[in-house]
């Protein structure tokens, strides 16, 4: 068991230097010179190239590449040609509404998504799977920012119930914390929980096939402990695997999120440096958002001994 | 009073093309203490009767008609709840495949304990406790050990006397066993109802046992009831069906059972077959089930269905001509 954690976590070193490395080549790959934005539209030749030689772009691409990482080991991730603050403090400073609105989401999809799935499963044919699978179509179809606006506009402009946007700290008390959140996280979440609750049914449907139901019933087991026990933790393995590889949407997904409700987040920040070509920065964010979904995925293979003993590497 | 009485069994099942009666209109008994097998070719309602008795039938589907009553009570009227206090705990069942029937991700102490809990409100250190002690009654060495391992680990034979563990735990009065040797080594199926003999005489209950297996009839059985097409078509003590079988269905499935050391003796004789196959359940059958297949079919047999008529003290078939078959046979 120790030997594969080790060897699982070792396992990530060449995949998250391949991310870095990708990470890096992206930017300076796209189109646009950062050193022509920093000089502005009065700028000499000159200017630009003095420019280039102190950010160092004037050096060569695997050298570049290697201070880089170099740096990024130190926990140095660059300085914003925008704003001259350094990346890792920009990050900080955005990092909390990000991972709350990351955190609610997940915990709000995979408490709605998997008992959803596994009643349809259960209730298979009948009206209510068809509701089930009726939504994770709609879910999979309706973009994140269409959701968005139409919940925005019905639960805080018509009913008022919560606010319209914004962000406020936990540190300033949970319900205003939550408040803030539940739009947000509804409409992050419901591809998410249309994926998640798909994935819950169909696996299911075929655990719940098996001889080891059969004789659950014979045993004597109630409906419950036979979906959520004997059923439900046979299904697990290929539930969690979709929930890590989901935050990939989660991610993709916060960015339009964030603009929509207004969230001072990392989405909103990636987008303003994208806007201003402002590259430490998108590395930085990018490297980070990489870095966490490979290290979800790490966290979910070692899940996985946990929910199927015979998974042992 | 019998401990089952199992009356006018109807279990059929909806399907596209029209309804299957997979039992139609079978009955039997069972007495406590006793062991009662029911034989038959594959799709003669052998496992369809076994889990109609523990109402395991999805319905629909399936619908489960007539009457079953155990201890007086008829489980057809129970409620859902009232039904899943007598599985496991009264009425418990193994099934053919030991290597599927264990759910892979719970520990076989789990599974064990798992009806100490529900039926007898164990505690899990006490529902453990006895899972030990079951491990030990079945004769799997080193129970503390196995106790907390994964069906995985343990082999085929192993696997069977888990499930055997599990369905005694709560001293069930009636046990089903369905097919419980047929995916088993020989010599591990000879181990397997070795096991249930002797628990048998420990524990006190009455089994029924399904197979298709009459070896394993003639190893354990008292009484022996003959399936075909859904029905009963005879009944008798074990001996008395493997020395005067009545009904020609019974013989043709003697005749088909291969004999050790036929070859050797120079005898050089062919293994019988019942010619032909059972009848679509799908259609409602005038005259005699076996009529189709049978060798001394006259057009009597095909226009009316005989009744079950006591041929022999004890001994009951369902065929026009049975008594004249046991003569000339």
């Amino acid at each position: 068991m120790f030997a594969y954690v080790v060897r699982r976590v070792l396992a990530t070193i060449p995949v998250m230097a391949i991310v870095a490395l990708f990470v890096f080549s992206l930017l300076y790959i796209a189109p646009g010179d950062p050193a022509a934005v920093i000089a502005g539209d009065q700028a000499t030749p000159e200017d630009v190239e003095r420019i280039r030689q102190s950010l160092g772009l004037d050096r060569p691409y695997l050298v570049r590449f290697g201070s880089w990482v170099f740096d990024i080991m130190r926990g140095d991730l660059g300085v914003s040609i925008f704003t001259n603050l350094p990346v890792v403090t920009m990050i900080k400073q955005r990092i909390e509404p990000t991972l709350s609105l990351m955190i609610v989401t997940l915990c709000l999809a995979v408490s709605i998504a998997v008992p959803m799935g596994v009643v349809a499963a259960w209730k298979v044919g009948t009206w209510i799977d068809r509701a089930v699978m009726g939504f994770a179509v709609l879910g999979f179809s309706v973009p994140v920012f269409v959701v968005g606006y139409l919940l925005a506009y019905i639960f805080a402009l018509e009913l008022d119930w919560l606010p319209v946007q914004g962000y406020t700290s936990f540190s300033q008390g949970f319900v205003p914390w939550i408040e803030n959140l539940i739009l947000p996280a509804v409409a992050l979440g419901s591809v998410y929980i249309a994926l998640i609750a798909r994935i819950t049914r169909a696996t299911m449907l075929e655990v719940l096939q098996q001889d080891y139901i059969r004789t659950a019933r014979a045993k004597g087991a109630g409906q419950t402990s036979i979906l959520f026990l004997h059923a439900l933790k046979n299904a697990a393995v290929p539930i969690v695997t979709v929930i890590g590889i989901g935050i990939a949407l989660l991610i993709g997904g916060a960015v339009v999120t964030e603009s929509v409700f207004a969230i001072p987040g990392l989405g909103r920040l990636t987008v303003d440096a994208i806007l201003r070509r402002d590259y430490p920065v998108i590395q930085g964010v990018v490297l980070l958002f990489s870095f966490v979904y490979v290290l979800v995925n790490l966290a979910i293979d070692l899940l996985y001994t946990l929910f199927d003993p015979r998974i042992r590497y | 009073m019998a401990l089952l009485e199992v009356e006018n069994l109807q279990t059929h099942f909806r399907t596209p093309d029209g309804v299957n009666r997979a039992v139609d209109g079978l009955s039997f008994s069972v007495e406590a203490g006793e062991t009662v097998a029911i034989v038959g070719e594959s799709g003669c309602g052998k496992s369809v009767t076994s889990m109609s008795i523990l109402r395991l039938i999805p319905e629909p589907p399936g619908k489960i008609a007539g009457s079953i009553r155990f201890n007086g009570r008829d489980l057809l009227k129970l409620s859902d709840r009232e039904m899943r206090a007598v599985r496991g705990n009264e009425i418990s069942m193994i099934f053919q495949e030991p290597m599927t029937s264990l759910n892979p991700v719970l520990t076989v102490g789990r599974q064990i304990g798992e009806t100490l809990r529900l039926h007898q409100g164990m505690s899990a250190s006490q529902a453990e406790a006895r899972a030990v002690e079951m491990l030990k009654l079945v004769g799997i060495p080193e129970p503390q050990r196995r106790v907390k391992e994964y069906p995985h680990q343990l082999s085929g034979g192993m696997r069977q006397r888990v499930m055997i563990a599990i369905a005694l735990a709560c001293n069930p009065k009636l046990l089903i066993a369905d097919e419980p040797t047929t995916a088993l080594d020989v010599t591990i199926q000879a181990q397997i109802l070795d096991l249930m003999r002797d628990l048998k005489r420990t524990v006190g209950a009455a089994i029924v046992i399904i197979t298709h297996d009459l070896g394993v009839v003639a190893e354990v059985a008292e009484r022996v009831i003959v399936m075909y097409a859904g029905r009963k078509v005879e009944e008798a003590a074990v001996d008395k069906l493997f020395g005067a079988p009545r009904h020609p269905y019974t013989q043709g499935l003697l005749g088909s059972m291969p004999k050790l050391g036929s070859s050797l003796t120079g005898e050089e004789t062919r293994l019988q077959e019942i010619p032909g196959l059972v009848p679509s359940l799908k259609k409602k059958i005038e005259g005699c089930v076996f009529a189709s297949r049978c060798p001394h079919t006259t057009d009597l047999c095909r226009k009316v269905a005989p009744a079950l008529e006591e041929k022999a003290p004890g001994h009951i078939a369902a065929c026009h001509y049975a008594i004249k078959e046991a003569v000339a046979a």
